[in-house]
């Protein structure tokens, strides 16, 4: 049996910041989805179920928040889902929530995915030593900077494209007014920049923040309805051993797998030229021109020279995160679900200043753990035709 | 001899909590001595008060004043306190109704024994010696006597004026800590063990002859068990690394350190170990490198054994030679 059409009608997030210590975890969280429900149309009694995601525990020290936040949210008396799956679980949430309604079981769904990440420190819970083991772990930038250099290696890149993407993103986050940094960069203020976790500069890495993000998620009758609905016309998870033998850990399998699916359930054969605008989890520069390459925007080892030409400036071939991505917020469970809610915002034509002209197809993207997870969809102007 | 090498982790962070207004403004109240309660859009008076209404779901602003004092609605005894609770000693876990409110709170009641405790109960709050704005500010419940409420205290009249509230209450601290037993599987084990011994030891997976150190229960790639032991060479190659400049909470190495993968020749998956020996801008990709163990009578079951890799002179690895394991 075929899924049921499913549409993405109401977006809502929160103004990133540092710290927002003027809001509790469910106020944050109350923030987006009160915003979401507004764009919606909707209220929290008209919604039939809720799907919360954020990433590990240990970030805010609270096992299963997603109980404690039930009435809240508004859950109680209705389906409360809580989704895992570490930096992508934005990502995966957002999936999870469209196949409820996808399925069949539900026809309005909340979904909301949120950090706080001002009450903790995530660099120390990453980090946190095992026995036996070297004690040689510096955070989740300590685990993707030797990737980063394989990369640099294998595609004879120019060691000043991660720059670029950085000098990019944190420029296109002036025209966002919910991003928590906003600042004009050049690309000699991000190389002038300290280097925290060699090859990655302190301005090639994405800030720690406090945020949330919430979308509602709703079946075709109710979408009909939507002056402006985001059709969803395809959804791919998919994870693979964050270690094995002669595992590709620049390209990994699992994204080029997930990928290949994608494109095929959303009836695209040549990305570059049926997205309109991308936006691709890329929490430190260089992974920008990495997953151009795995998600099949570019030829293996020509990512960069995507970046370099500027096709993927808000005004080139490609536009990615043209909201100012994570490099620009980084509410590390939101900022999946903020990725597949910007794709949203710009097929329903609501970007606001960071708007690509006519986008009629987007691509929401988000990775996690050690490049182990991958969640991705595409999002249309138009209901999929098949 | 147990399969499994084990040791203590002790996992602990002050976290800190944003109240946001209304639990802020609960908080504000017991710092300042008084209980204060929300009035729900369908009458109930609730201590704590929810942050948002569970039938408007809009965020609570009707705040109440409710007393120090009220009945016991329901209790368990807690023969044996643990670390963190409210008493070190015997008590009662009770659900009070404070005078005022509907709705009861869960909160500790000091009495002797479990025949001093019953349901009706009059109790009252006792105040913390020193109040700081958190639900630990009631130490805990006592007996009621008929005197007034708890020292310390400021009112508990039940009066429905709110107060107001200067210098509000906006975060708490709260400190986490987890202490559990960490076990290495039994073929880490074994790993652990052989570096005692002075050897690097893994294990072949039977089905695709991939050699992994450390060994795995099963092989990440086909599920097989790798069991055929395998000696590996000191000696290898850095396949790709990092220079790591950033200090951080908990940090065991001081910065700038390298940390690199290590492909031991005999393996085929690199482990992650810190190059010493060379300054860290000279760390190559390919470099070759052997492990440079700690003095014998240091060594324990650990991969500390091999205080770091350090060059060994010989030219650097061909790229191709490595870079499938990239």
């Amino acid at each position: 049996m075929s899924k049921q059409p499913a549409a993405v009608i109401g977006v809502g997030q929160t103004h990133h910041r540092a710290k927002r210590e003027d809001v509790s975890m469910a106020g944050l969280c109350r923030e987006a989805i009160d915003r979401a429900l507004e764009d919606a149309g909707l209220t929290l009694d008209e919604i039939d179920a809720i799907v919360v995601g954020k990433a590990p525990d240990l970030f805010e020290g609270v096992m299963m928040p997603e109980l404690f936040l039930a009435e809240a949210l508004g859950a109680a008396g209705k389906p409360l889902l809580r989704v895992h799956t570490a930096g992508s679980v934005g990502g995966s949430t957002a999936i999870v929530a469209a196949s409820l309604v996808q399925a069949g079981v539900h026809r309005t769904v909340l979904t909301v995915a949120y950090e706080k990440q001002s009450e903790s420190n995530a660099m120390w819970a990453l980090s946190v030593p095992v026995p036996f083991n070297m004690p040689v772990h510096a955070g989740a930038g300590g685990y993707f900077a030797p990737h980063v250099r394989s990369y640099i290696r294998r595609s004879e890149a120019p060691t000043h494209i991660g720059a670029i993407v950085a000098a990019k993103d944190r420029t296109n986050a002036l025209r966002n007014p919910y991003a928590h940094l906003r600042e004009t960069k050049t690309v000699d203020d991000v190389l002038a920049s300290q280097m925290l976790w060699d090859p990655i500069r302190y301005e090639e890495t994405c800030p720690s923040s406090d945020g949330a993000c919430a979308l509602v998620i709703a079946a075709e009758d109710v979408a009909r309805r939507s002056p402006d609905p985001a059709w969803i016309h395809g959804t791919v998870m998919r994870s693979e051993a964050t270690t094995a033998a002669e595992r590709d850990q620049v390209n990994p399998q699992a994204s080029r797998d997930a990928a290949a699916a994608l494109w095929r359930q959303a009836g695209i054969t040549s990305p570059i030229d049926e997205i309109d605008a991308a936006e691709i989890y890329v929490p430190f520069s260089w992974f920008e021109p990495m997953w151009l390459e795995s998600l099949g925007f570019a030829e293996e080892g020509a990512g960069w020279r995507l970046t370099e030409s500027g096709a993927t400036a808000i005004d080139g071939r490609l536009p990615v995160n043209a909201s100012g991505g994570v490099l620009s917020s980084n509410p590390i469970g939101a900022s999946g679900m903020l990725r597949f809610g910007e794709a949203a915002l710009q097929v329903r034509g609501r970007a606001g200043e960071h708007q690509i002209d006519g986008a009629r197809k987007a691509l929401g993207h988000a990775y996690g753990g050690g490049s182990q997870f991958f969640a991705m969809w595409v999002v249309g102007s138009e209901p999929p035709t098949s | 001899m147990s399969r499994t090498l084990q040791a203590p982790v002790t996992v602990a962070f002050d976290y800190t909590r944003s109240t946001g207004p209304v639990l802020g403004r609960f908080l504000t109240g017991l710092r300042d001595g008084v209980v204060v309660a929300g009035r729900t859009s369908d009458g109930e008076i609730v201590v704590p008060p929810p942050e948002y209404d569970p039938v408007t779901h809009a965020q609570l602003d009707d705040f109440v004043e409710v007393a120090a004092e009220g009945s016991v609605v329901s209790w368990t005894w807690v023969p044996e306190p643990v670390k963190g609770q409210p008493l070190d000693r015997p008590f009662a876990f009770a659900l009070v109704l404070l005078d005022g409110a509907t709705r009861t709170l869960l909160h500790a009641l000091d009495v002797p024994t479990p025949d001093a405790v019953s349901t009706g109960m009059r109790v009252r709050v006792r105040w913390a010696g020193e109040r700081v704005g958190a639900i630990t500010d009631i130490a805990c419940f006592e007996p009621a006597d008929g005197s007034a409420a708890g020292a310390g205290g400021a009112g508990g009249a039940g009066g429905t004026e709110p107060l107001a509230v200067p210098d509000p209450v906006t975060g708490v601290i709260t400190p986490v800590s987890l202490d559990y037993v960490y076990a290495a599987s039994p073929e880490e084990s074994a790993f652990y063990r052989g570096l005692a011994e002075g050897r690097i030891v893994g294990q072949r997976c039977p089905s695709c002859g991939k050699v992994y150190v450390p060994p795995r229960a099963a092989c990440p790639t086909d599920g097989t068990p790798t069991t055929d032991e395998v000696e590996v060479s000191h000696s290898g190659t850095v396949t790709t690394f990092c220079i790591v400049n950033v200090p951080f909470l908990g940090q065991r190495i001081t910065p700038p350190y390298v940390s690199a993968y290590v492909l031991l020749d005999g393996a085929d998956i690199a482990v992650l170990h810190l190059i010493l020996d060379i300054p860290a801008d000279q760390v190559r990709m390919g470099m070759r490198v052997k492990a440079v163990w700690k003095p014998r009578e240091e060594w324990g079951t650990t991969i500390e054994n091999i205080s770091h890799f350090a060059p060994t002179g010989e030219p650097d690895a061909d790229f191709d030679s490595y870079r499938h394991h990239l």
